[in-house]
């Protein structure tokens, strides 16, 4: 536990310094953690599991957009887990449900628990469809395709810089569609 | 999309980095801060007999509650804007300005009153002290708010408590130079009505605004 903690906030240090495999790698590595947690906490009020890839990638695409509300010096998974939890708790007051989260339902899972595997959720796939053509585009090409940003660029003909404003702009844009549902 | 595919997006976005919290309230507190000042140049304005008035301590320590209630409530709504943040271990800041207020209301009952303790607390400006600190904080309020929505708050309606007692504090610096009433009971009394009545807009407000 505690060294998979301390190997985190090693890895968002480096994202943080501009390594961008480094944070790749936290993202993959935290993802399976959060959904063990969503899934504890949808069984716990009564939900069908069936919705905890959604909670999961609101939880992530809230960790993109406020990182920089964490502080380096602090341990990751404490934060890592308080906006785990404040997307949980939100998403089941969406759903209408009386909110009893534990608040242990994110620190507790053990390793080994959570199945790795990767989900496709259908809340932020219905929201990507009515973003700005050009957010979408870029967000398809590199999500979905894999696509480099440079690569990306050249298939639109458009500047790496303006990729990268419109990747931004779709990702933030996304999320305040998934507040707002 | 499934999550592979979104954390491919988000690790292609790293390189994009936002300011602090504290950079963004700072700027939203600048811009809206002349919108108060104009109201309080409009319609208040600094009292006519500001330069003797301020050999009086009791007037100047109107200015030491206010700044004490601003500044730490801009630290602790800084605080807050981190997910993991609590506020135990930071609420006592927020009592400060409530300490001096109790030493400046002891000191002052031990001198010879000047005039009777209900005049003094009653004064003569209640009415102007609650309509005026609550509408200069409102721009600085509405600043406050956007700045705090840069950060992640856990408890957004705490969070927009805080932006409350930001723009209240700062609203009543600026009306502590324009009220002639100086005694200490009438500033725990109307300031304290006005602040509250702003930190509970705030409340509302950032429970619905601050949600990240």
């Amino acid at each position: 536990m505690r060294g998979r903690e301390d190997e985190w906030t090693g890895l968002m240090r480096s994202a943080m310094a501009g390594d961008d495999a480094a944070y790749h790698r936290l993202l993959r590595a935290v993802t399976p953690v959060l959904r063990a947690a969503a899934r504890r906490g949808l069984a716990r009020a009564g939900q069908p599991p069936d919705q905890a890839e959604d909670i999961v990638q609101e939880i992530l695409l809230a960790v993109h957009l406020k990182r920089h509300t964490w502080d380096s010096e602090a341990p990751f998974a404490p934060w890592l887990f308080a906006i785990g939890r404040n997307k949980l708790i939100d998403a089941l007051r969406r759903r209408g449900r009386r909110v009893f989260v534990n608040i242990d339902d994110f620190a507790e899972t053990l390793p080994g628990e959570a199945p790795e595997e990767t989900a496709s959720a259908g809340e932020v796939a219905a929201q990507l469809n009515t973003l700005p053509q050009r957010q979408r585009d870029v967000l398809q090409s590199i999500a979905v395709e894999s696509a480099s940003i440079k690569d990306t660029a050249a298939k639109f003909s458009m500047s790496e810089g303006a990729v990268r404003v419109a990747l931004h702009r779709g990702l933030a844009a996304l999320t305040t569609k998934l507040r707002g549902q | 999309m499934d999550t592979d595919q979104l954390i491919r997006s988000l690790a292609a976005d790293n390189a994009h980095r936002a300011p602090r919290v504290g950079a963004v309230l700072t700027m939203a507190l600048l811009v809206a801060a002349p919108l108060s000042i104009l109201i309080f140049a409009t319609f208040l304005g600094v009292r006519h007999d500001v330069m003797s008035a301020m050999g009086n301590p009791f007037f100047d320590m109107k200015f030491a509650v206010t700044l004490s209630l601003a500044i730490p409530a801009i630290i602790v709504s800084l605080h807050l804007s981190r997910p993991e943040a609590l506020l135990r271990g930071w609420g006592w800041l927020l009592l400060l300005p409530v300490g001096l207020l109790a030493v400046a209301i002891g000191s002052e009952a031990m001198m010879a009153p000047a005039m009777p303790m209900t005049m003094r607390l009653m004064g003569k400006n209640s009415r102007v002290c609650l309509v005026a600190i609550p509408a200069m904080s409102l721009p600085l309020l509405a600043g406050a708010l956007f700045g705090l929505r840069h950060g992640a708050p856990s408890r957004p309606a705490l969070a927009g408590a805080l932006a409350g007692l930001v723009s209240a504090g700062l609203a009543a610096t600026l009306y502590a130079s324009h009220c002639t009433d100086d005694s200490p009971l009438f500033v725990a009394t109307w300031y304290t009505l006005a602040t509250a009545l702003v930190t509970a807009i705030g409340a509302a407000v950032g429970a619905r605004v601050l949600r990240y």
